[in-house]
């Protein structure tokens, strides 16, 4: 029962806002030692565990492509484009990157886009774009909602296309652990499943992108009105 | 063989360009710290097979401590004007996507090609390699296109990575973490716990709890991989498959999309929730966190529903 405070380790240091690095080694201390493992062994298994886990930061390779296409103005670019497009809206470009992210990500391509690779550099300058046609200028709680959207569509899109594929790491520790249990399925069995949900993220997500258009549109609205009046 | 070590190695590489670019800038008053915080990460990354458990753990402790105790600053040095990226922008146009898309055009390419060729390339890590091939690709087509200087990339990327700061590391953190949840058996005793607040006799109940239990023990440990065992052993297996004759297939597959619910509702999924925060410079490092809440929770409540519906016909 013990071994639980090191999980009220993790909530109450997070709720407190010490820094999250600490409270992960301190909640790995408390559970060791509540589990009886020694300080060295405690250690070896995180450091273990982080050196087998370094394929995570890789990620982080793309960053000077990135800075350098940034430097010549991509972000500027990708602004321009969107601003040039009509009928482009945040909502409709939104929901047509959820659309494509779960298409590729079903496809088994959850890496081509991302965070770093495809958000920061296109889909959140555009995003960003498109809702200053539709509000005109925006403030900074709007400018934060709208980057925020940005980066849960990408969330979303790759958590609820990922499992329609086969090889999937998620659909591979379902059927290893049946198999324990002498449960033997194909992956193409549990992959299935997966799409009832993607339907409904997709429509879910869609519809709350709808209602943020509204919202930016209604302001423009209001704006204009007040300009009338005036 | 061209293996994942050829990634390690490119990856350490940047991590000491951005350690170095670090430690010359006078413009960084913490500048000591980031230079170190980077170039223990490019050890971890050339020399982690070689440290042993122990000097891992070593590692991660000297990393904990600089960040832990504010030893990392962001520099003013190396901001491009905004005139100036205007003028480029204008001047290079949609050309700038087409390096863009270098990047998930190479990862997409060489994910399936390589796989044609398992003498050559490690078949089960082609597409983490083919990111890094279209990271040099993109680079190369940078420097003879757009005449980017060749330190530029690496002084850019450094900003960038000071940006992100400390959250860069923290996915590999909470994975570590998870390691010695399972060694010392947290699994196993919140288990125990749900299977007692389980009402006896009622399917609605074991399919809720069941669904719930994926979606907090996800927001508890920041993955759904280290719930999904715990819940199919505490609940899934024992009273929904057994008990109730459910289909294991329906069960473990929602079962699992209804833990990803919980991953869109918690700070310590990192690297999908804080991280893009750090990224997209936001003030609330909870931004993302909280706007996922209101797609995640009616998503989770079709997931249970979907479980209910289709798996006990």
């Amino acid at each position: 029962m013990w071994v639980l405070l090191g999980i009220a380790v993790i909530v109450i240091g997070f709720m407190l806002r010490f820094n999250p690095l600490l409270v992960i080694i301190a909640s790995a201390a408390v559970t060791g030692i509540a589990a009886d493992l020694d300080v060295h062994a405690i250690i070896s298994a995180f450091g273990k565990a982080f050196n087998d886990a370094r394929y995570v930061s890789i990620v982080w390779i793309v960053l000077p492509v990135i800075g350098m296409l940034e430097a010549f103005g991509l972000q500027e670019r990708a602004r321009g484009l969107i601003s040039g497009l009509k009928g482009a809206t945040t909502g409709r470009l939104l929901a047509g990157y959820l659309l494509i992210r779960q298409a590729t990500a079903a496809l088994g391509l959850t890496s081509v886009a991302g965070h770093p690779q495809t958000v920061r550099p296109l889909v959140a300058p555009m995003a960003e774009a498109a809702a200053e046609k539709q509000a005109g200028a925006l403030n900074d709680n709007q400018r934060e909602e709208v980057k925020a959207f940005s980066a849960a569509t990408d969330n979303i899109g790759l958590f609820f296309g990922e499992d329609i594929f086969l090889a999937i790491g998620s659909i591979l520790l379902m059927k290893g652990l049946l198999e324990q249990y002498g449960i033997i399925l194909e992956p193409f069995e549990l992959s299935v499943w997966a799409i009832p949900t993607a339907i409904a993220a997709f429509l879910i997500h869609g519809f709350r992108l709808w209602l943020l258009d509204r919202r930016l549109n209604s302001q423009a609205a209001s704006a204009t009105a007040t300009d009338e009046a005036a | 063989m061209i293996t994942l070590a050829w990634v390690y190695a490119l990856a350490g590489f940047a991590f000491a360009a951005f350690a170095v670019f670090n430690l010359i800038d006078k413009a960084n008053p913490r500048r000591f710290g980031n230079a170190a915080f980077w170039g223990l990460m490019a050890v971890s990354m050339w020399a982690g097979d070689l440290l042993g458990d122990f000097g891992n753990g070593l590692l991660v402790l000297a990393l904990v401590a600089i960040a832990g105790f504010g030893g990392l600053g962001k520099t003013k040095a190396d901001e491009v004007p905004d005139a100036t990226k205007h003028q480029r922008a204008v001047k290079y146009g949609n050309g700038l996507f087409a390096i863009a898309l270098i990047i998930p055009a190479t990862a997409l390419a060489g994910t399936l090609l390589f796989k044609q060729f398992p003498a050559l390339f490690d078949v089960k890590q082609v597409t983490l390699i083919s990111l890094a091939l279209g990271v040099l690709l993109a680079l190369a087509v940078g420097h003879v296109w757009l005449r980017a200087a060749p330190a530029l990339p690496l002084s850019q990327g450094r900003r960038l990575m000071d940006s992100v700061g400390w959250a860069a590391i923290l996915p590999q953190m909470l994975a570590s973490l998870g390691a010695v949840f399972a060694l010392a058996g947290v699994g196993d005793v919140v288990g125990g716990v749900i299977q007692q607040a389980i009402p006896a006799g009622s399917l609605a109940g074991a399919v809720i709890a069941f669904g719930l239990g994926m979606a907090l023990f996800t927001m508890i440990m920041g993955n759904a991989f280290a719930a999904f065992p715990v819940m199919i052993a505490a609940i899934g297996m024992p009273l929904l498959i057994k008990q109730y004759d459910g289909d294991p297939a329906i069960i473990c597959a929602i079962g699992m999309l209804a833990g990803f619910c919980g991953t869109l509702m918690t700070p310590m999924a990192a690297n999908f929730n804080l991280v893009p925060a750090a990224l997209l410079e936001l003030k609330d490092e909870n931004a993302v966190v909280k706007t996922q809440i209101a797609t995640a929770v009616p998503l989770l409540i079709v997931n249970i529903a979907l479980i209910y519906f289709l798996a006990f016909r």
